[in-house]
């Protein structure tokens, strides 16, 4: 059993590399990723998981970093926007397609976006609008950030 | 950033977590269960809890299970939202899974999360109603099984120190004819207005409730009168919106009247969409 108490050291995998943080238990992985690694493309917004600007992959699954204890991560793989290095195909799809205005909520859409065309590369229409439904874009530029995911489709296909 | 300090464990069995849960209220520190930790995080955010321990399931094998074996499907307490919905095992707790919060949101919160979280909504707990489904708990008195239906009044009634190991769903009503549908008052992705679920057993139609009243219900007398044949469809539906357990909700997503007229609407809409599986 894993017991965890006061200040501790543990070793977290991002971006496919082993990082050492010494952390609270009630610390949340959003504050440590951008506090101890510098990694400050998951942004801070509602908090409450409600906006997905903060968004990071799990073991390949999309998650609210605002809503996971930095402890519960040992063990399992982080990627952030910075570990899509710049390469991946829906980054260079949202440049493409103007899919973004002040630019806060794009790196928590690219990491759904990212995370979507992984799991479900034939993924349906269905699909593609309930996993955008996690994230909030004020500037409204859903249009733009669905095309930009539909050309990653195309181009999958 | 959450302003309290809390202990962290992760048990690796039933019996750990139990035992570790019993030494840490003995010390007083007011440990809570832990599944996705949705609620846990945004409440000790928020510093309307500060737990002195947090207990997370999720490193125990009975708490993770989640197939079906002969005659039962069987879900782990720690089982999340999204991986109950992608095994198709349960179309209509699938249906009700992947209406709660949003998909990102669904790939962390579990099962025995939605079924002991404080919000009142607990949609989750409409499919396991309707199935009576059977509740596998663990404590310091090791395992006890309960029926959804007596152990699920208004909220999970559990004993100090006990929590969902899983759930086990009869597989005779796994692909029944279902509906589930939940009306909000503005987004799609919101807390309910009104939450149906409703499934067909052996010809008789059986209906939950979520969003309506200020707690999740199952009511044996508006099945009675939803399956009154002898009766028109609206009288029968008149008949089930007299016959709510509690008033019906007013609050920032509708006034009770408002609630009740969508009640009356989806209710239409389900024994319509139903009636040919429903005799
Ligand atoms: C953005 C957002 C939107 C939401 N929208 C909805 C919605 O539309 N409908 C809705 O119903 N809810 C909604 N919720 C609430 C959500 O359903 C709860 O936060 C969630 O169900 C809690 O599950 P969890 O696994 O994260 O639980 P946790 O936060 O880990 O725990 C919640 C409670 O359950 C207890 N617990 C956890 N697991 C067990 C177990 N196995 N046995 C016993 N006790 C246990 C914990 O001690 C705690 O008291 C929303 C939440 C968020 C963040």
């Amino acid at each position: 059993m894993i017991l965890n108490e006061g200040r501790v050291i543990v070793e977290l995998m991002v971006n496919h590399e082993s990082r050492t943080v010494t952390v609270r238990p009630s610390d949340v992985l959003l504050d440590v990723l951008r506090g101890q690694l510098g990694l400050t493309g998951a942004k801070p917004g509602c908090k409450n998981g409600d906006c997905g600007v903060c968004t990071v992959i799990f073991d390949g699954w999309p998650v609210k970093s605002c809503l996971v204890l930095a402890v519960e991560a040992v063990g399992h793989q982080i990627l952030t926007v910075e570990g899509l290095g710049g390469v991946a195909p829906v980054q260079k799809a949202f440049v493409d397609s103007g899919a973004f205005q002040c630019g806060y909520c794009t790196s928590g859409f690219l990491m759904v976006c990212h995370a979507l065309s992984l799991n479900k590369p034939r993924a349906e229409e269905y699909e593609i609008e309930e996993w955008l439904q996690s994230n909030l874009c004020r500037c409204t530029s859903y249009k733009e950030i669905r095309e930009a995911l539909k050309t990653v489709f195309q181009s999958l296909s | 950033m959450i302003a309290s300090d809390f202990i962290y464990c992760r048990p690796d069995t039933l019996k750990e977590a139990a035992t570790v849960y019993a030494k840490l209220a003995g010390e007083g520190k007011s440990p809570v269960y832990y599944g996705g930790g949705s609620e846990i995080i945004t409440m000790s955010r928020a510093g309307s809890i500060a737990p002195g321990a947090v207990i997370d399931l999720k490193s125990i094998p009975e708490c993770k299970v989640l197939e079906q074996n002969g005659a039962a499907l069987m879900i782990g307490g720690a089982v999340t939202l999204r991986s109950i919905r992608e095994s198709k095992l349960f179309p209509l707790l699938g249906a009700a899974a992947g209406r709660i919060a949003d998909h990102t949101n669904q790939c962390r919160i579990t099962l025995g999360g939605n079924l002991c979280g404080t919000i009142r909504y607990r949609e989750a707990s409409l499919p396991l109603m309707l199935t009576d489904a059977e509740v596998v708990l663990y404590g310091s008195g090791g395992e006890r099984k309960a029926s959804m239906l007596t152990i699920f009044r208004e909220r999970m009634r559990l004993l100090p120190g006990e929590f969902i190991c899983g759930v086990n769903i009869d597989a005779r009503y796994l692909y029944a004819p279902f509906m589930h549908i939940k009306k909000t008052a503005n987004e799609k992705i919101d807390y309910p207005l009104v939450n149906v679920s409703a499934i067909i057993i052996d010809g008789r139609i059986r209906a939950a409730f979520s969003g309506l009243c200020a707690f999740p219900f199952r009511s044996m007398e508006i099945e009675a009168v939803l399956n009154d044949k002898t009766a028109s469809i609206s009288s029968r539906i008149d008949k089930a919106a007299d016959l709510l357990p509690a008033p019906a909700l007013a609050d920032a997503e509708g006034l009770s009247q408002y609630r009740i007229f969508v009640l009356k609407n989806t209710l239409c809409n389900v024994l319509e969409r139903l009636r040919h599986d429903f005799k």
